[in-house]
């Protein structure tokens, strides 16, 4: 069975200033893991993702608020989803194909495509007009104890 | 970000974080130098991001898009090595020269 080393959740406006706000604090959160520059880049990019979509998607650039909550395990597993009370989506399977977007124009479609390749684990629920929630799970191999995380030898 | 016009190549030195809050701005300054120079090549130079989501994937594309459009291409330069997954999943080097 493995615990919970630590825990953090997140709220915050869907404004896309915070795309960025949301990826860099979850970055932080998990700098203890000791990560290698590509997992960091890996977490950073898939947070980004699924925030993205909950501003872009969720409330369709209206107000709402986002939800991140993080937890680490202490066998290095990272579990973070990515809550918003949105808009929901009516076909799953549909809205994660890659290269499927319902804005078009600017948007490349590859939201949950990178979330997949990004990251070791994927799952996604949603309800229509109750909102959309994305858990995502990666491991990162230990190379250093964790602050905080003091074993006696 | 740096626009530089020189013999009808438009280059573009990216920088900082392309997420799609900051990729709007970058679009709106790219469109409005392509429109008003009309270059035969774009040049998007990478070597200065230090993060970029797929909404840079999308910046790609409708640049592509806007290129093809007015008879030019694209071509996209110094991609560093954390960008390179995820220009590889997005196949955009298929429609790059």
């Amino acid at each position: 069975m493995n615990n919970i080393v630590n825990e953090m959740t997140l709220s915050f406006s869907s404004r896309s200033m915070n795309e960025n706000f949301a990826r860099t604090a979850v970055s932080a959160f998990v700098l203890p893991l000791d990560p290698t520059i590509t997992e960091l880049s890996d977490i950073k990019t898939a947070v980004s993702e699924a925030v993205t979509n909950a501003v872009i998607h969720g409330y369709e650039y209206g107000e709402g608020i986002i939800t991140v909550n993080a937890k680490i395990f202490d066998n290095g597993r990272i579990v973070i989803k990515i809550k918003d009370k949105g808009k929901g989506i009516e076909n799953i399977p549909q809205a994660m194909e890659p290269l499927f977007s319902t804005v078009g124009g600017e948007r490349a479609g590859l939201g949950f495509a990178v979330m997949q390749s990004f990251m070791d684990k994927l799952k996604v629920t949603s309800k229509v007009n109750c909102g959309t929630c994305v858990t995502m799970e990666k491991y990162i191999i230990r190379r250093s104890r964790a602050s905080g995380d003091d074993e006696n030898p | 970000m740096k626009i530089i016009y020189d013999k009808k190549i438009l280059t573009a030195e990216l920088s900082g974080e392309i997420d799609h809050h900051s990729a709007r701005s970058i679009r709106q300054a790219l469109d409005a130098d392509i429109e008003k120079y009309r270059p035969k090549v774009l040049v998007l130079d990478f070597g200065r991001v230090k993060f970029m989501d797929s909404s840079g994937i999308g910046l790609i594309m409708g640049r592509y898009r806007m290129m093809k459009l007015i008879g030019g291409t694209l071509r996209i330069e110094n991609v560093p090595e954390h960008l390179e997954r995820l220009i590889a999943l997005s196949g955009v080097r298929q429609i790059t020269a």
